[in-house]
This record gives C-alpha cells, sequence and structure tokens, in this order.
C-alpha cells in the first residue's frame, strides 16, 4: 500500500502556498483586464500610427520571458529606492504582462464587431460612448470571453515564476516540501492536484457563460 | 425638410458625388436609383452625417449637418436610417433591440419604450417576436425589425438604404409592403432602391443617378413612361429586358 509521511500540517502548508498564488493571479489578472481594457480600446479606436508607442511597450512585455522582467524589475526598484516589497513588483510586473495580452484580446474583439452594427448604433442617435457600452462592449465580450478565460488560466500558472522573488506560492511551497520530505513524485502530483482544482471552476465558469450565449444565437 | 445642395464628396482620389443637388419636402417619398457605384448610398450616409462631405451643404429643417458645431447624436434622432445589410444587435432580443435608442437617447422609462416598441413591432408584423434573438429571425424579419427600430425613434425622415436587397426574392415582398404600409402613414422617405416597381407605385418623385451626377429626377410616372436623359433611358431598357 501506498505510505507518505506528508502530514495534514504540510497540506495546510501548500494550502498557504495556493492563497499567495491566487492572490498574486487575482490582482495581476484584474490589473491587466483593467489595463488591457483601457490599450485595446485605444488600439481599436486610434490609427495604427498614434497607437505605435503603445504598441510598442505592449510588444516589449509579451516578447521578453517573464522571468527576465520579473527579475530586472526587482532589481531596478532596488537601485532606484523605492523599497517595493517582493509581492508588489511581482503584482505590477505579472499585470502589465497579463494587459499586453489582454489589450490585443480586446482589440480584436472590438474589431469584430461589425462597421454596419456600428453605423445603425450611431444612426439611432446614440454617442460614441453609449454605442461602446450597449452595443460594442457586450458583443465583443462574446468573442473575447474564451480567450480571456485561457489568459487568466495561463497567469495563473506562470505566476509560479514569482517564487524566483522569494515569494512563497503553490511551486515553491511544494519546492520546499520534497526537500523536507524527498517525496518528489507525490508531492508534485498534490501540487498539480491544486492547480487543476483552482484552474477547473474558471474554466468551467467560461464554458457555461459560453453555452448561455450561444442559445441566443 | 433636407435640402441638399452641391454636395461634392470622395472616398480618397474617387469622386462619388459631383454636386447633388435635391431638395426632399415633408410628407414626399423619393426613390433613387442607378447602377452600382452611382453614389445614391452615400448620399443618404451622407445625409445623417455618418460620412463628411466635400463641399457644399445638407440642410435637414434648416440645420446644416456638416457644420462644426451641430450636435450630430441629437439631429439624428429624426432621422432614421435602414441599411442593406442586416445590422441587429445579436445581443439583445427584438423588444430590446427597439427600445435601446428610445430608452438610452430619449431617456424613456422602460415601460414607455416598450410600450412604443411594442406598437411599432406589431405595426411591422412582429408582434408575437418580442423575446425572440435576432439570430432566430429571417432576413425578412431582420429587415422589419430594423425598420421598427429606426420608427421607435420617431423620426420625421427615414432613409432606406437598399433594403431588399440582401434578401432572399420571397422575402422582398414582405419588407416592401411594409415600406408601402410607411409611406401611407406619410412618412417622409428617401429609398435607394432596385425595386422598380415598388419606385413607380409608392414614390412621389424619382432621381436616377450615374457616376456621381443626378441625371434625372421626375414625377414617378413620368420617369418611368417618359425618362428624358439617355442614361436614364439605358438603365431602364436594360432592367426591362
Amino acid at each position: 500500500m501506498f505510505e507518505t509521511s506528508m502530514t495534514l500540517s504540510d497540506l495546510m502548508f501548500l494550502a498557504k502556498g495556493a492563497g499567495m498564488t491566487i492572490a498574486v493571479t487575482f490582482f495581476a489578472v484584474t490589473g491587466g483586464t483593467v489595463m488591457g481594457l483601457l490599450f485595446g480600446v485605444i488600439r481599436a479606436q486610434i490609427s495604427p500610427w498614434a497607437a505605435l508607442p503603445l504598441t510598442f511597450v505592449l510588444d516589449v512585455f509579451r516578447s521578453v520571458p517573464l522571468l527576465i522582467q520579473l527579475v530586472l524589475a526587482n532589481a531596478f526598484q532596488a537601485i532606484a529606492g523605492l523599497n517595493l516589497p517582493p509581492f508588489a513588483t511581482s503584482c505590477i510586473i505579472l499585470a502589465l504582462y497579463t494587459s499586453a495580452y489582454c489589450t490585443e484580446i480586446v482589440r480584436g474583439a472590438i474589431d469584430a464587431v461589425p462597421m454596419v452594427t456600428r453605423r445603425a448604433a450611431r444612426s439611432l442617435g446614440l454617442s460614441w460612448g453609449q454605442d461602446m457600452t450597449y452595443v460594442v462592449f457586450p458583443m465583443a465580450l462574446r468573442v473575447a470571453l474564451p480567450s480571456w478565460i485561457g489568459l487568466t488560466l495561463g497567469v495563473l500558472k506562470d505566476s509560479a515564476l514569482v517564487l524566483w522573488l522569494g515569494l512563497i506560492e503553490l511551486l515553491r511551497s511544494g519546492q520546499i516540501l520534497v526537500t523536507r520530505l524527498q517525496e518528489p513524485m507525490f508531492i508534485l502530483l498534490v501540487v498539480g492536484l491544486i492547480y487543476f482544482l483552482l484552474s477547473f471552476p474558471i474554466a468551467r465558469f467560461g464554458s457555461q457563460l459560453e453555452k448561455r450565449w450561444r442559445e441566443n444565437d | 425638410m433636407i435640402e441638399i445642395k452641391d454636395v461634392y464628396k470622395s472616398f480618397g482620389t474617387l469622386e462619388v458625388l459631383k454636386g447633388i443637388n435635391l431638395t426632399v419636402e415633408k410628407g414626399e417619398v423619393v426613390s433613387v436609383i442607378g447602377g452600382s457605384g452611382s453614389g445614391k448610398s452615400t448620399l443618404l450616409t451622407c445625409i445623417n452625417g455618418l460620412e463628411p462631405i466635400n463641399s457644399g451643404s445638407i440642410l435637414v429643417d434648416g440645420v446644416e449637418v456638416h457644420a462644426k458645431t451641430t450636435d450630430l447624436n441629437k439631429l439624428r434622432r429624426k432621422i432614421g436610417i435602414v441599411f442593406q445589410q442586416f445590422n441587429a444587435f445579436p445581443h439583445l432580443t427584438v423588444l430590446e433591440n427597439v427600445t435601446l435608442a428610445p430608452r438610452k437617447v430619449l431617456g424613456m422609462s422602460k415601460p414607455e419604450a416598450e410600450a412604443i416598441a411594442e406598437k411599432q413591432l406589431a405595426h411591422v408584423g412582429l408582434g408575437d417576436k418580442l423575446a425572440v434573438y435576432p439570430g432566430r429571425l429571417s432576413g425578412g424579419q431582420q429587415q422589419r425589425m430594423a425598420i421598427a427600430r429606426a420608427l421607435a425613434m420617431s423620426p420625421e425622415y427615414v432613409l432606406f438604404d437598399e433594403v431588399t436587397s440582401a434578401l432572399d426574392p420571397q422575402l422582398v415582398g414582405e419588407v416592401l409592403d411594409t415600406l408601402k404600409l410607411l409611406a401611407d402613414d406619410g412618412m417622409t422617405m428617401i429609398c435607394v432602391t432596385h425595386e422598380m416597381t415598388f419606385a413607380r407605385d409608392v414614390s412621389d418623385r424619382v432621381a436616377f443617378f450615374h457616376k456621381g451626377i443626378m441625371a434625372e429626377i421626375a414625377p414617378s410616372k413620368e420617369f418611368f413612361n417618359a425618362p428624358q436623359h439617355p442614361e436614364t433611358q439605358k438603365f431602364l431598357s436594360n432592367i426591362r429586358s
């Protein structure tokens, strides 16, 4: 029979790590989505030339490996004397990283709303803001949701990289236990299971929404 | 009254309107016919300010559409437009499609807007489709919904841009009947159309556009019985043959 020396308090230790993973992911996805919405609308509404500086910066965040971004940002904030705790640095960098992807999702979704639909809205007397609020965003949301869910799940797992700044999140908690208990296979299995338990509700929530919307089409 | 005075309009180097003059009186139905690329659809989108013009002026009840000081959102309340392509808001029910603008633009209460929408939808024969999403409607029903949506704003003018062109032939009739009903009610209408029977029977005057110029305009009987301009004659004989 299978035996392990892992105790309940070890499991609680992993749960605490999972809490850190959730916290970092929450701030990264929330911040990243808010920025992504703003940048995405800008990218969709102004000319590509005028948006070039923004596009360039976001491309940097999408192209440079997240690990390098985290380590460099942490070093730079220390040199600049900002004295940010690693948690804040992690959340900010992950949020920017998320926003770079989210911007493209939002831009693509807005572009997917047919021009004639927007013209119809404007010709009824709706202002640009009303057109955006009542017509463009609801329609774009349906296009963006699957990609946005994918992005959130990606960030949940990428957030493990913040262990390089000394944060004890889920994966790092697992590593500590492996060092102590010397049961790498079993512990990684448990850690993987916890990641799955965190991701699964998000994925299900997404497909539920999609299903409900599809019934209307 | 809609007054179009010497309007020029280009897309880049392509001149689509070359000095159009047209006055449409209150209660009048004017049909605009012509080949594709003759500028007739562009004229409609210029009238409600969706497209800028290069020179000339368009006045709706004395208000210049393209003046910088004109509040287009306000002006568009009295100019309805229905497009060729279906443009329902797919995430809203038929009823919500029609109540959106009255509620958000005119600030009506929900029951108030719904009462008007239900009346307009019944008028176009969609009284039993209120809770349905547009994706479930046929093309003809979608166009009739678009007409009801425009009418719910109680516009004084309605512009129709080839509203039957994207429809299957068997659905054209139901939409034209709706337009006829509207004309009988005394609505001021400009209809860009390829339906010659409709143009002849329903409109007061018919205009023929050719390469960005209004080649001819005449009362509909005269227009079809004795077209003056050689291009009009050619166009009509091509259609009849």
